[in-house]
């Protein structure tokens, strides 16, 4: 610790403690002693304020990981002590899996495909939400309220809508159109299809909730300025609100596509952890679970989790390294200094 | 549109709405109602399929019930499994946002105000935390619950959610306590206010915004959470509604109409708690998103 560094707050504890009528400064001659004793209380506050969540952090988040890093190189069942030690066996099996190949394959997929989908969508549903009209607030709620149900309600529900005898081919039979009724859930081409309308449907309200987040941090005086001057609506959007929507459109891409990289519940509770493979729909996760945990094979299970950590980590760093330098200012990469 | 000639540039001056937006609003209205037919649909055939009987829904899936009945949702009403399991969610969902907003506005409040060699490696570690999501840990995490007894506990679901909530709910605090001017602080301290007092006079309630968002935020990731709960509670009795509708959905699962039913109420609480507070999240995303 510096002087030059807590310098800010060591004038303010001085002139806290001068104000509460001396204080240190009275009660220890020497400057050098109060001045130890100051960084030593602020040390001790600083351990108060921040120790609890870095405690809980590091051991429920990062420790875990390291756990993973460490049975990774063991075939160990999840009882007694691991001690088969396999070295690096674990990842050359799930490498030359091709289970693990196809869940790789279908993880890229709904990454690329969420941010194809959902990014315009969710954008032109945010600007929309942002205008003023009747019912805006209602609206508004109605769009978040997947984002807020439960996995487990939302793949409960959409999985007896989409069986074979479920409610979406009940109404194509209703509207004359029973020709187009699938076997929504279990045709392997059509499956990933079906999962990227449920995550869409899903997750829509959490990236308009960024975006109408967004659009409410843009000065107004910029977006009249340009309306006095002549620019029509879309104009407007093109020109100004998409560019300073940036930071914003950057952040949720990340968010979203971490999330398609850790995709398991909707799958899991939609196609279980058998059917999804054959279906087509088996993600890295479901992969992990059904062949680490369910399978008791722990050791595996977790070199497969070190394995989603790593590809998640590359693409994150790629990510921010190539895509969010521009908002280094930004809240995700953290590091800006005030 | 003649007249528009005349009253433009006074219109758009006067125009409240961002954008100019001076076009006619049908479009919109119609996109609007398309937008919630398909985003209701869902929702509306699980709670009205709970009013049917399971003969009308395998005969006809997508009809309206021909006689509304009310003892599917009597049945789950009057369950004493559906209670234990929602007392279970709310236990879990209001210690796991206690937890999260106290710890985290206290780290918070240091990674903004104080000034401290680490400070910004602490504020990486925090952030980090967005790069290890629960399906990374969650394998070692029911080893490392496990192995401090906490299995079958609510205990071991809250205390591992509390650190996944974290780096969300400090990467969206810390802005909010810097934007707390540096001259109140001053002033404070003049009139003898130590730091930690001002930290609970005046941090505490102007970061009231934040804190109510990420407060939101971890009950309604509790409420809902899943994959933790599932290899945390074995047993049916620490069972939360998420494990509770998985399993009757099973267990239930010719009795499609029940199952609706049980669905449908589960649902409830986030759904409720979110329509009142859907501003504040917005608004507390504000502050975070612009960084």
């Amino acid at each position: 610790m510096t002087p030059t560094n807590d310098s800010v707050v060591q004038t303010q504890v001085a002139k806290a403690e001068s104000a509460q009528g001396g204080g240190d400064a009275v009660a220890s001659p020497s400057p050098a002693r109060g001045h130890a004793r100051r960084r030593w209380a602020l040390r001790t506050e600083i351990a108060f304020l921040a120790g609890p969540a870095l405690l809980v952090f590091l051991t429920f988040v990062i420790l875990p990981v390291i756990i993973a890093a460490y049975y990774g190189f063991f075939s160990w069942s999840g009882y007694g002590p691991a001690t088969d030690f396999v070295g690096l066996r674990n990842y050359v099996v799930i490498l030359q899996d091709e289970a693990f190949q196809a869940a790789l394959r279908h993880n890229a997929i709904i990454v690329v495909l969420s941010l194809v989908i959902q990014g315009p969508i969710a954008l032109g549903l945010a600007l929309l939400l942002n205008r003023k009209m009747r019912f805006q607030s209602g609206l508004r709620v109605l769009i978040f309220a997947p984002y807020v149900i439960s996995e487990v309600v939302v793949g409960t529900g959409w999985s007896l809508i989409l069986a074979s005898n479920g409610a979406l081919n009940g109404l194509l039979d209703k509207l004359g159109l029973a020709g187009l009724q699938q076997d929504w859930l279990s045709n392997p081409s059509l499956a990933i299809w079906t999962l990227m309308a449920i995550i869409t449907w899903k997750y829509i309200g959490f990236a308009v909730i960024l975006f109408l987040a967004g659009l409410q941090g843009i000065p107004e005086e910029i977006l009249e300025a340009a309306a006095i001057d002549g620019a029509s609506y879309w104009q407007i959007q093109r020109r100004i609100t998409l560019p300073l929507m940036g930071p914003t459109l950057r952040i949720w891409a990340f968010l979203s596509i971490i999330g398609s990289l850790q995709l398991f519940d909707l799958v899991y509770i939609v196609w279980g952890q058998y059917v999804a493979e054959t279906a087509g729909t088996s993600t890295m996760a479901t992969y992990m679970v059904s062949s680490g945990r369910n399978a008791g094979s722990y050791g595996y299970g977790n070199a497969v989790a070190v394995v989603i950590f790593l590809i998640s980590l590359a693409v994150a760093l790629l990510y921010q390294r190539f895509v969010l330098r521009r908002d280094t200012e930004g809240a995700v990469t953290g590091g800006n200094d005030n | 549109m003649s007249t528009s000639t005349l009253t433009r540039p006074g219109a758009r001056a006067a125009v409240p709405s961002k954008g100019g937006d001076r076009r006619p609003r049908y479009g919109i209205y119609f996109i609007a109602l398309l937008l919630v037919g398909v985003i209701v649909a869902p929702i509306a055939y699980i709670i009205i399929g709970g009013f049917r009987s399971n003969a009308e829904i395998t005969q006809d899936p997508a009809g309206f019930p021909t006689q509304w009945r009310i003892e599917n949702y009597a049945n789950v009403l009057g369950s004493p499994v559906f209670w234990r399991e929602v007392g279970n969610s709310t236990i879990a969902a209001v210690a796991t946002t206690l937890l999260v907003v106290v710890l985290g506005v206290m780290a918070a409040y240091v990674l903004a105000r104080y000034r401290f060699k680490g400070r910004n490696a602490l504020f990486s570690v925090f952030t980090a935390g967005l790069m290890f999501p629960m399906t990374v840990a969650i394998t070692p995490l029911y080893i490392l619950v496990r192995s401090l007894g906490l299995m079958n506990s609510l205990a071991g679901v809250v205390i591992p959610q509390v650190g996944f909530q974290l780096s969300m709910t400090i990467i969206i605090l810390v802005p909010f306590l810097r934007t707390i001017p540096t001259e109140l602080e001053e002033a404070a301290f003049m009139d003898g206010c130590s730091r930690l007092g001002f930290f609970w006079r005046m941090v505490i309630p102007l970061s009231m915004p934040g804190v109510v968002t990420v407060g939101i935020l971890a009950f309604i990731a509790s409420w809902n959470s899943y994959m933790l709960p599932l290899f945390i509670l074995n047993s049916e009795s620490s069972y939360t509604l998420p494990l509770g509708v998985q399993a009757f959905a099973s267990q239930y699962s010719v009795d499609t109409a029940k199952v609706l039913a049980f669905t449908s109420l589960s649902m409830i609480p986030a759904l409720v708690f979110f329509s009142l507070f859907e501003r504040r999240i917005v608004g507390g995303l504000t502050g975070a998103v612009k960084g």
